[in-house]
């Protein structure tokens, strides 16, 4: 990499010589960067691995109204979360498509507490933090929910031996395969310890807001480095979405 | 260490809000909103197949590209920055299209072996 000379009178400072920030970022925002990039390696590998598991087992070849869920084809997902709270009739996708709604939403008050960070008004910063809390919170009861659902199972499948066994673990599956179940578990769940892990850090920057911790350091980066990891929980989430629920 | 009580320091001076910087960010909310539910329309209206994958594919493409460089700012960074993000990920691009492969080929081993067995019972 060449070496780009500032000529300073008093002493020679190259760019990347030490002493200044080469990618104008400081050494936080850089790491978060680098940690993300491999987390984002982390979760394509674990969605790969489903791709490869889907396209190792059969596809559903008939009509999507005659869809009966069994071990010898994948599920198709429209017929699978069928559930919102408080009903009892099917409505395919529409709670994961509030889930999906309820996590951008988050992430659009996290760019505006950043903004708000970057004017130095507290009042808006704690406000707009609020907001991406509240809403990382109603994401993980979403969660929660989805997979009781997932457990309980609706109509159940007869086994081998004659016994009904309904919903899903990680040894049997109503809707289909057992790999669905378990790619489901551990992608969401892997997911959800992420969006829990970023309500907890969002938590503690907002305490730390509260109490002027940044107005006393001069600026609110902190701030933006916790909006990072939180669009990048987002950012998974819409490729979760698209690949187990859309496809 | 500042809990709660006073310093003789005052409250930092708060700049007044930039409309313009918060219209393009409820913009690209918005474009976001728009392209999920063209995401959702197509899943209840085109059949499965491959033509629709690439669409869902491409869409979030441009769904994680709005995220990354206008929420995440990337786009507003260093080159080299953006550079260093973005060239990892293209392996990634890789790994799909390897695995993909390889899974369909466990599919055709399985099934002939399922024929194989299913003849010399």
């Amino acid at each position: 990499m060449a070496t780009t000379a500032v000529i300073d009178e008093k002493e020679k400072r190259s760019l990347w010589g030490g002493g200044v920030e080469p990618l104008k970022a400081s050494y936080g925002k850089l790491m978060m960067w680098f940690f993300l990039l491999s987390d984002a390696l982390t979760f394509s590998g674990l969605l790969v691995t489903y791709g490869l598991s889907r396209f190792a087992n059969n596809a559903y070849t008939g009509k999507i109204e005659d869809f009966v869920p069994s071990a010898d084809y994948w599920p198709i997902p429209e017929k699978v979360f069928t559930h919102i709270p408080f009903t009892h009739d099917p409505y395919p996708l529409v709670f994961v498509g509030i889930m999906t709604f309820i996590l951008i939403m988050s992430s659009v008050t996290m760019v505006l507490a950043v903004e708000a960070g970057h004017r130095m008004d507290k009042e808006e910063v704690l406000k707009w933090m609020l907001w991406t809390i509240i809403g990382g919170i109603a994401f993980l009861g979403c969660q929660a929910w989805e997979w009781t659902i997932f457990i309980i199972g609706d109509k159940g499948r007869m086994l081998a031996d004659g016994t009904m066994f309904y919903g899903a673990n990680l040894h049997n599956n109503e809707y289909g395969p057992v790999l669905f179940a378990d790619c489901f578990f551990f992608i969401t769940g892997f997911h959800g310890t992420h969006v829990l892990s970023g309500v907890i850090i969002n938590m503690i920057v907002f305490y730390n807001v509260a109490i002027g911790t940044y107005e006393r350091v001069g600026h609110y980066e902190m701030v933006e480095k916790v909006g990072l990891y939180w669009h990048f929980v987002d950012l998974v989430w819409v490729f979760v979405f698209t690949f187990f629920y859309l496809v | 260490m500042g809990h709660g009580h006073h310093t003789t320091a005052h409250a930092p001076k708060v700049l007044p809000k930039d409309k313009e910087k918060i219209k393009k960010i409820w913009m690209t909310a918005l474009i976001l909103a728009v392209v999920t539910a063209i995401e959702f329309l197509l899943a209840f209206t085109i059949d499965r197949g491959v033509l629709l994958t690439s669409i869902f594919v491409l869409l979030t493409f441009v769904k994680s590209f709005y995220i990354v460089a206008e929420f995440m700012h990337l786009k507003y960074e260093t080159k080299t920055l953006i550079w260093s993000v973005v060239i990892p990920t293209l392996f990634i691009v890789w790994l799909i299209v390897a695995l993909l492969v390889e899974g369909e080929a466990i599919l055709y081993v399985r099934n002939l072996w399922q024929w194989y067995a299913g003849l010399v019972k």
